[in-house]
């Protein structure tokens, strides 16, 4: 059974190229954030992020739906090419872009409306649905697939700030997919969660997967091992590391990433 | 253990003492502890004194200025006084001057007398005529005109005592004082206790008084607040429809979409440090700018509410970006991350979570608005003015009071009677601003929302 399940994510890793990163730096006034990171992001992936804290690997994951622009001081060069679009390039809306990179944050944001409504919001404001039937059924799809509908089919107008932290977390992935993204990018979404909505919020990433370009931040290398099938390593703003989720956890090439794994730095 | 104690750090061990007993440390931590306490409680006390005292003695003494004495007669419209020709026409009944309705009243004393049996020595129905305010006859004369057709008819009125005879039964005039006043006789005092056993004379509650025009110096009994109520609520209407609009959309754009640079830290700057200008510097700016500049008429609401606009302004602007920066960030990087523009962002999601402490900050503004009396000042809104202002727009335009500067107003005459009214018109300010207050607490709790 594990092996299999091992199986299947390494067929999973060989796919298209979605996201291509070029010699990105990032710079929060003076502090050279991110140095110089290229990668390679696959579609329909899960590729996670890992490395100790400060190492800017949630910056880094800002840059793909340039959220960083919101920052007055930081400032980003270099290419990210999405489907070969460099989305640096001025004339990139970074409002459009984030209608096709959905983003879930670290702790869950619901807004402090209705379910329904917390849901609806992004196909709204984009124009997805043509009539109240359509959102009721575009607001039905995101919640099944964020693992969420069976528990809230009844309250769908009770405030979504009324949920568990774990149901919020899922709310949040639901809006995040009511769009209809087609990169997801998820900033260490398990680390306000216990153990049991940690859980389902994995496996739910691993559903997604079908569909999305997934890229989580995670501070658990054991969450990394779990859900993804590519894994980079972060320190000090370098890339260090980039390779397949089980290479990574068992045959690391670079001793920086030996270390953090085994525990030693961290 | 012992081990432990030899080779201990440098302090030394911690000796061991018992939890029952409280050493010498912990009592002098406790000790102060309840002396701070105490502070706290002294500090509450002389606060609630202060407003108790306050309230007391507003209360105490202008409360009576919604009862006045009235005096109840049957006025036998004489068609030979009052139309002289006969001919009924109003042109001819216009021509009667207040002063003409004098003997009216007289004779209705001289029926009084008689039909009761009452009297005082050596005082003749004019004297007693007099124990009537002048706005009697006033009031007569403008009955008649608007019912023309009554005359011949005995019609029932309710006079207004005069400001002495009210005195008298609110304990402010005295026999004594009578003596030495040549206003008011001993002898009518008398007359009025007569009027009073007869039930002629009585004392009732006076709404008049909140919605009368202010009235002249030797008329106090006649004084309302009419005009200024209705001054003060044209102001707040400007205040309202120009600062809340200006003030929250500067607000939002230095808080949400302003580049922090040299520049927006001066204008912030310059906002708080507005927000402590004596307000007598912005009347003496409305002065120059709307009146001299822009030739705006004196006394109007418009002025006084452009220039409560501007000092307003910066008390709306302070608590809106507070309300705004206190919106979580989390809140705003949702509605970022799915799509949303930085103006949805704001106006989805900020500006809704922000409106409780918006309109707590507006109406705390227009309270304070509504309490400012220096900037009006200079801008004429002293003045006497007994006409009721239009219905607005144009109403903005014609000159109004307003409720602070008629308590002002009333505090500068000189018959005693307009203390009380003053007093009478601070309650009025206060309950209003209660009212304000009550509806920003009602308006917080319903807006407010957990995130």
């Amino acid at each position: 059974m594990e092996d299999m399940y091992h199986m299947d994510r390494a067929m999973a890793g060989s796919q298209d190229i979605k996201i291509s990163a070029r010699n990105v730096n990032v710079y929060y006034g003076d502090t050279h954030a991110i140095k110089d990171v290229s990668v390679e992001i696959a579609d329909k992936t899960v590729t996670a992020f890992i490395g100790p804290s400060g190492c800017g690997k949630s910056t880094f994951l800002r840059c793909i739906n340039r959220m960083n622009d919101t920052i007055d001081i930081a400032r980003v060069t270099g290419n990210i090419l999405i489907d070969g679009e460099d989305i640096t390039d001025p004339r990139v809306d970074p409002v459009q872009l984030r209608a096709k990179v959905g983003m879930v944050f670290q702790k869950p944001n619901p807004f402090p409306k209705s379910i329904y409504d917390n849901v609806a919001y992004g196909p709204k404001i984009h124009g997805l649905a043509r009539n109240k039937t359509d959102l009721d059924e575009i607001v039905e799809r995101a919640l099944r697939r964020g693992a969420i509908w069976n528990e809230v089919k009844d309250r769908l107008h009770e405030p979504g700030t009324g949920l568990s932290g774990g149901q919020q977390q899922r709310l949040c992935i639901a809006r995040a997919i009511a769009t209809e993204p087609e990169v997801l990018l998820m900033d260490e979404p398990c680390s306000a969660l216990d153990p049991i909505a940690t859980a389902q919020v994995e496996e739910l990433i691993d559903e997604l997967r079908q569909n999305y370009s997934v890229v989580i931040v995670t501070h658990s290398m054991q969450q990394a091992a779990r859900v993804s099938q590519k894994t980079a390593f972060f320190h000090l703003g370098d890339m260090v590391e980039y390779g397949e989720t089980d290479k990574i956890f068992t045959n690391p090439e670079d001793p920086r990433t030996e270390s953090y794994i085994s525990g030693r730095i961290g | 253990m012992t081990d432990l104690n030899t080779s201990g750090a440098a302090p030394g061990p911690r000796p061991k003492i018992s939890l029952m007993v409280q050493d010498a440390r912990t009592k002098k931590r406790n000790a102060a502890e309840r002396r701070f306490r105490m502070y706290g409680i002294i500090a509450i006390g002389i606060a609630v004194l202060a407003l108790v005292s306050l309230l007391t003695s507003v209360v105490a003494n202008g409360s009576s200025a919604f009862r006045q004495t009235f005096i109840t007669m049957d006025i036998y419209l004489d068609p030979a006084v009052l139309d002289k020709k006969g001919t009924g026409s109003i042109e001819d009944i216009t021509k009667v001057s207040t002063f003409g309705y004098a003997p009216l009243i007289r004779s209705a004393f001289e029926t009084v007398f008689e039909k009761d049996n009452i009297g005082v020595d050596g005082l003749a129905p004019k004297d007693a005529a007099d124990l009537i305010s002048p706005e009697g006859s006033a009031q007569l004369r403008r009955y008649v005109l608007a019912n023309p057709e009554e005359i011949g008819d005995t019609v029932s009125f309710d006079f207004l005592a005069g400001g002495r005879i009210d005195g008298y039964y609110k304990g402010r005039v005295t026999m004594a004082s009578a003596e030495l006043d040549s206003n008011v006789s001993p002898s009518q005092l008398k007359l009025a206790d007569q009027l009073k056993d007869a039930g002629v004379l009585r004392t009732k509650f006076n709404l008049d008084f909140l919605t009368n025009a202010d009235a002249s110096e030797n008329r106090p009994e006649a004084a309302g607040l009419g005009v200024a109520i209705l001054g003060s609520l044209y102001m707040m209407m400007v205040v309202l429809v120009l600062a809340l609009p200006i003030g929250v959309a500067a607000s939002i754009y230095l808080e949400e979409f302003a580049p922090k640079n040299r520049w927006t830290d001066i204008i912030e700057v310059n906002i708080a440090n507005l927000a402590a200008v004596p307000s007598i510097v912005f009347g003496i700016l409305g002065l120059a700018i709307f009146i001299n500049f822009a030739g705006l008429p004196k006394s109007a609401p418009i002025v006084g509410g452009l220039v409560l606009t501007l000092m307003t302004l910066p008390t709306i602007i302070i608590a809106t970006r507070a309300s705004l920066k206190s919106v979580p960030p989390s809140i705003r990087s949702a509605a970022l991350g799915i799509g949303a523009s930085k103006m949805q962002t704001v106006f989805h999601h900020v500006l809704p979570l922000a409106l409780p402490g918006i309109l707590t900050g507006t109406i705390i503004g227009l309270a304070q608005a509504l309490g400012e009396t220096a900037p009006l000042l200079l801008i004429g809104m002293v003045a006497f003015v007994r006409d009721f202002p239009g219905a607005p727009p144009e109403g903005l335009f014609d000159p109004a009071a307003a409720l602070p500067v008629q308590v002002y107003n009333w505090t500068q005459r000189a018959d005693p009677a307009f203390v009380e009214r003053a007093q009478g018109a601070i309650i009025t300010l206060l309950v209003f601003l209660l009212i304000m207050n009550t509806v920003a607490i009602i308006l917080r709790r319903r807006f407010e929302r957990r995130w």
